[in-house]
């Protein structure tokens, strides 16, 4: 099955939730050395629930795809819900078959988005 | 007369077919396929002549000793080397340069000693210098390059003075660039710096000779040129060798060893420790003689003629940047480019669907990307099995992909 879907390739042309937040919770970069993608994550978590995610950067269709999914997913949702969404749950919503290989770019999105959690739990934590 | 489709037939992998298409392999740069000879040659070692070598005094052993030291011999008249005992076997490229960085600079470098790279280096000669950077005292300095991905021999004029070492790519595994080493380590030698050459990407298409490009040490891996992994050399000049300590210490790189110390065997024992890869050794013999066969000097034509032909090829496409020396009498082997809107990886994820294997990313050299601008390309190198129809068929899938991502028009 060929992976560029015109689902993914939607996404990397015309990127969901491209961009900066207002007054951001959490600010993080998330980058792929081996690929050179760079993805930077900006998001607003109010009351337990992330009111806003955004994000920017470059890569490879599929990890920019993945970052726009992934983006369109996470909106409004609990932070409860955010640290159960699994690996397997970002590439079941990018709908391709991967290989080991482009797995990697499939999930740096991902991991970009619990790097920012972290970062928002942790700075929490020490307020 | 050269001829790739006959040499093709040699080699059993590339029959096979990939997604239901054949294979053009064009990630030779990475790691070469092996002909029916170098397999056979490992098969028959195995079978019939496998034993540990300069060690039992039984016929496998001697035989294993045998083919291990004619493997060593062979190599050795390869790259021009006067004697065999010069020719110390590695794992690979990388372990020869990090058994050179740390076994040198232990026995000669003084603190504050200033090693002399360039930015068209691959990690494996960049890294180990930052890990002896760790320990030692070191002034490690970057030869930058020009516009046009050359070697710029003013600025590296400048970096020699004071310099101990000079170690360097004969040819990048990113711009194809032939460095002109006789001249350069002619450079290095007025100014008092000791020469070592990483022939990774020149082993398998240029004539080596150590004598005419003068340098001090040479490094190369097997299964770069059609020989297999696990096996690469380091070649040094007899008198360098015999003043280096052990790199790794363990069986076969000593002398004499009692309940408190041990005195280590001459060169190039001192520096294999442990029970080499024999089999790999002798898979190298077979690809050396192989290549010989066709004439380094035959390889090296037709593999700047291939590299001539795909960078004019790719220069013709509108939205594709190649990098690399314009002149194709300074490039070998290999093409980099970028393709607008079509990201390296899916470029390469595109193409193996036609059954074509090309490299993408930053192809271990990070820096080089870094003087360069851009954060991945995709990367086409050649061997003696590829043609010019492989390029052909690189050009069409290329032109697939970028309908597939409708890529712009190049921007004049």
């Amino acid at each position: 099955m060929n992976i560029y879907q015109e689902n993914i390739l939607d996404h990397y042309r015309n990127p969901r939730h491209y961009g900066t937040v207002p007054e951001p919770t959490f600010s993080i970069d998330e980058h792929n050395p081996l690929c050179g993608d760079q993805l930077h994550f900006e998001g607003r978590i109010e009351g337990r629930r992330l009111a806003e995610l955004k994000f920017q950067g470059g890569g490879c269709a599929i990890s920019m795809a993945a970052a726009s999914i992934l983006a369109e997913r996470v909106q409004e949702k609990s932070l409860r819900e955010l640290n159960t969404f699994s690996d397997a749950d970002m590439l079941e919503a990018l709908g391709v078959p991967l290989s080991p290989t482009r797995t990697k770019c499939g999930l740096l999105a991902l991991s970009g988005v619990r790097k920012g959690l972290k970062q928002y739990t942790e700075t929490n934590a020490r307020n | 007369m050269f001829n790739p489709t006959s040499i093709k037939a040699d080699f059993p992998i590339l029959s096979r077919q990939v997604n239901n298409k054949p294979l053009t392999y064009l990630d030779n740069a990475a790691t070469s396929q092996k002909p029916e000879a170098v397999l056979q040659a490992m098969d028959e070692f195995y079978r019939n002549h496998n034993a540990n070598p300069n060690r039992g005094v039984h016929q496998l052993g001697e035989d294993a000793t045998a083919q291990f030291e004619s493997a060593r011999q062979a190599i050795a008249r390869f790259i021009g080397a006067t004697d065999a005992k010069e020719v110390v076997f590695t794992k690979g490229t990388t372990e020869a340069i990090n058994l050179f960085a740390h076994s040198w600079t232990k026995r000669h470098l003084p603190d504050g000693g200033v090693i002399v790279l360039t930015e068209m280096e691959h990690h494996a000669n960049i890294v180990p210098w930052y890990l002896l950077a760790e320990e030692r005292q070191l002034e490690i300095r970057f030869v930058k390059i020009t516009d046009d991905g050359l070697l710029d021999l003013a600025d590296l004029k400048q970096k020699l003075v004071g310099a101990n070492v000079l170690s360097l790519a004969h040819v990048s595994n990113v711009l194809g660039t032939v460095n002109p080493v006789p001249q350069i380590a002619e450079l290095a030698h007025d100014a008092g710096a000791i020469v070592v050459l990483d022939a990774a990407q020149s082993a398998s298409r240029l004539p080596l000779d150590v004598k005419k490009f003068g340098v001090d040490f040479l490094a190369f891996s097997g299964h770069k040129m059609l020989g297999p992994t696990g096996i690469g050399v380091l070649w040094g000049r007899a008198d360098q060798l015999a003043e280096l300590p052990p790199f790794l210490g363990g069986g076969q790189m000593i002398q004499e060893v009692d309940l408190t110390h041990a005195t280590y065997a001459e060169p190039p024992y001192r520096f294999e420790a442990g029970t080499m890869p024999v089999a790999e050794a002798v898979g190298l013999h077979a690809a050396i003689d192989y290549l010989s066969t066709l004439s380094m000097d035959s390889i090296a034509t037709h593999e700047e003629e291939l590299a001539a032909y795909a960078a004019e090829r790719l220069n013709a496409m509108p939205g594709v940047t190649v990098y690399g020396p314009t002149n194709p009498a300074l490039r070998i082997g290999l093409v980099s480019f970028t393709v607008d809107g079509v990201h390296a990886h899916d470029l390469a994820t595109l193409l193996d669907q036609d059954g074509i294997a090309i490299r993408s990313g930053h192809h271990c050299a990070q820096p080089l990307h870094k003087v360069l601008g851009v954060a991945a390309t995709a990367r086409a190198s050649f061997s003696v099995y590829n043609s010019q129809q492989d390029v052909d068929a690189l050009i069409t899938g290329i032109e697939s992909a970028k309908k597939v991502f409708n890529a712009p028009a190049k921007t004049a």
